[in-house]
């Protein structure tokens, strides 16, 4: 018989710091707000009430109907975001990683550069270029002769969201390709030669042998593209202000939660509403996650090589 | 550089201390840190020569942190002596958890009219807890190059108001008016509560819709959105994407010929634009009918409860209340006019034709601030937001009436 296997003190030691450091700054304020969101006020004492607030967030007719907006909003953001931003960064990956392009260091410079810079920056910048009074978007539409397609996309409902999305887009399509080419760069060379040996080059080498072993980066990047867009509320909030204009047509969980939390104008904040959508928000997130996780991540076939 | 600069005043101020340890001190809180150098240089320095003994620190905090930090501050005891009061609900508040003490014995309160001191009341008006600073007045200002040129005298009456708009927009010299739609307050303050008050008027209308009497739905709460709507042909190509500077920026790059406004503009307008500039209160349905302004009360100051220099304090907010502070004020900062019932002396010309309206209008302030904004859905905001529609006629002036309606019934009881 063996000896028993001694503790492994180190273990514990080296998770420590972090793990204390996660506890403090993101599990125990975590499990704050979950707590906040079933308290309310009576008056001037703060006292338990269950489920009450998501019985309002969901029940009352104004709360819920603002509620299912951001929430649809939310989404509308995401699925622009996945149509555009994730194939646009893959089919960028793809060229980026073809041998017979030239200055493909550059190139990859200057599409990640956007996402760099601050929601601030991007925010302010675009509403200047899509300025109906200022912008260069009008001048440059009327230069090629279709000026008559201008419109304030940022003021007017149908267009504002899909313009932020593309805004938003716009700055992290980077983030994509840059993980995409990496995925790319780690497929075997001998892995391409069969397939050059079999006959299979350019696009259908693409298709058929690429992006099958690229499948796990996209997962990845959904879901992270997925987290990103359903705590969004920056670029929202830097290009249209608190109250998500036109009409609320912008409005995305982020900016409902900062509206009810910290309060807007005369309207006095409201910790516990403001718990209670952030608890939402949460759930949200979690059954996304927990959905890709179980169900799409476990299902992708991995190669090793 | 800055630092340099801290650190003077620093120094100066525990230098000051020291040397006149006997004094009195008075700390202000405030969130006005632009008016910091009229403090020092023009304010404090006028009230300290005429009461020796007491020394003032006006302590300004950033706007966007003020509430937060002072309620912090007044919670841990740590509050100057001297609290800049806001408007209503977040004041009332400090008054209500015992924060602020009750002034409405002051003498120089009478020097105020029941408006001015109304938002800084208890609902019923029992007791007063700021002394009235200053208000922001509502109105139009033009451009008075385009009027001289295009033959166009100032407006009097909506129609005739509706004429110059016509005459300016087919001319096509200028855009007849420079409002956006995007940062939807501008819509609410500078359009509805602008040109509202003669409708529904002043102030009869204002506290009718606060006791229940008056619904949000009646013609004279609808009519403002109605003329609301008509603002649309009269704006800007793409005005539904221009923001609050592009309007600012339209009017003083002399673009635009008239701008709904408040009287806070005049300072920044005055450097900015290049043109002579005139200013006319929102036109009234028929010559000769009584005309009502937005006089929206800003700002005040209140005594902290707990202060140890209650005597000082008051004598302080005496002096506050009285004509000679209303005139140094006034005039420091044109556009922010006094509340003082005592006529001002004003040396802008601009400022003059503002507060010029008190003598012969009626003054109210926005419908929207007391207590119809506390609670949700929120009065103020659903306002904003149905202005906006209004003008882009994305909502009917009804619907809009509707709506706000029943979000305000469906909280505030006499309203139900």
């Amino acid at each position: 018989m063996a000896s028993r296997r001694p503790v492994r003190w180190h273990i514990g030691v080296f998770l420590a710091p972090a793990v204390l450091v996660y506890t403090a700054i993101m599990i125990i304020p975590l499990f704050g707000t979950l707590n906040l969101s079933l308290y309310n006020l009576d008056g001037q004492n703060r006292i338990f009430v269950g489920l009450a607030n998501f019985a309002t967030l969901f029940g009352d007719p104004r709360w819920s109907g603002a509620f299912w907006n951001a929430l649809w909003n939310n989404c509308w953001f995401f699925i622009i975001h996945m149509l555009v931003q994730n194939p646009i960064g893959i089919l960028l990956a793809a060229l980026l990683s073809s041998p017979r392009l030239r200055m493909a260091a550059f190139y990859r410079t200057a599409i990640f550069i956007p996402t760099i810079l601050s929601f601030v920056i991007v925010g302010f910048v675009w509403k200047l270029i899509l300025s109906p009074i200022w912008g260069i978007a009008p001048g440059m539409l009327g230069a090629v002769g279709l000026q008559s397609l201008f419109a304030p996309w940022l003021g007017k409902e149908e267009y504002a969201l899909t313009t932020l999305a593309l805004i938003s887009v716009w700055q992290f399509v980077g983030i994509p390709m840059m993980l995409i080419y990496a995925a790319l760069l780690s497929i075997p060379d001998d892995v391409i030669e069969a397939a050059e040996m079999d006959g299979l080059t350019g696009w259908s080498q693409f298709w058929k042998i690429k992006l099958p072993l690229i499948l796990p980066s996209i997962g990845i990047i959904s879901i992270l593209t997925f987290v990103g867009n359903f705590n969004a509320f920056d670029l929202i909030y830097v290009a249209q202000g608190a109250l998500a204009g036109p009409d609320f047509s912008t409005d995305i969980l982020g900016t409902f939660l900062y509206r009810t939390f910290f309060g807007f104008q005369l309207q006095l904040g409201d910790p516990h509403m403001g718990a209670a959508i952030a608890t939402a928000m949460f759930g949200i997130i979690l059954v996304g996650v927990c959905i890709y996780l179980f169900g799409i991540q476990t299902r992708l076939r991995r190669y090793q090589f | 550089m800055t630092k340099t600069f801290r650190f003077a005043l620093l120094a100066s101020t525990l230098l000051g201390g020291a040397a006149s340890a006997q004094d009195v001190t008075l700390t202000i809180e405030s969130w006005r840190n632009d008016d910091l150098t009229i403090w020092q240089d023009t304010i404090i320095p006028a009230f300290e020569a005429a009461n020796p003994g007491i020394k003032v620190v006006f302590a300004p905090t950033a706007p966007a942190e003020y509430n937060a930090a002072l309620n912090s501050k007044l919670a841990a005891g740590s509050a100057g002596d001297l609290i800049t009061c806001r408007p209503f609900d977040a004041s009332l508040e400090l008054y209500n958890q015992g924060h602020l003490a009750d002034l409405s014995g002051l003498a120089s309160m009478a020097n105020f009219s029941p408006v001015a001191k109304s938002a800084w009341q208890t609902d019923d008006g029992s007791a007063t807890f700021c002394v009235p600073m200053a208000s922001v007045i509502h109105g139009f200002i033009y451009n008075k190059d385009a009027f001289d040129a295009l033959g166009i005298a100032v407006p009097t009456t909506r129609d005739e108001f509706f004429a110059a708009l016509d005459k300016i927009k087919a001319d096509g010299t200028y855009i007849p008016m420079a409002m956006g739609t995007n940062d939807q307050w501008e819509a609410a303050t500078m359009g509805y509560n602008n040109i509202g008050p003669n409708y529904w008027k002043g102030e009869e209308g204002r506290l009718a819709l606060i006791k229940g009497e008056q619904k949000l739905t009646d013609a004279q709460w609808v009519a403002p959105f109605e003329e609301l709507a008509r603002w649309k042909d009269y704006l800007g190509d793409g005005f539904e994407a221009q923001t609050y500077p592009d309007s600012q920026n339209l009017f003083t790059l002399g673009r635009a010929a008239i701008y709904p406004a408040g009287s806070w503009e005049i300072s920044g307008f005055n450097a900015q634009a290049q043109f002579a500039m005139g200013a006319f209160p929102p036109p009234v349905a028929a010559a000769g009918d009584t005309c009502y302004i937005s006089d929206h009360t800003d700002i005040a100051i209140g005594m902290n409860a707990k202060s140890p220099n209650a005597e000082a304090a008051k004598t302080f907010l005496e002096w506050v209340g009285s004509p000679e502070f209303a005139t140094l004020y006034a005039n420091a900062l044109p556009g922010f006019f006094s509340l003082n019932s005592t006529p001002v002396e004003m040396q802008d010309p601009l400022a003059q034709e503002f507060v010029s309206w008190r003598g012969k209008c009626q003054s109210t302030i926005r419908s929207t601030y007391q207590i119809l904004s506390r609670g949700t859905p929120n009065l103020e905001n659903e306002t904003w937001n149905a202005s906006a529609n209004v003008i882009k006629g994305t909502e009917t002036p009804a619907d809009a009436g509707k709506r706000l309606q029943d979000g305000l019934a469906s909280w505030y009881e006499p309203q139900k």
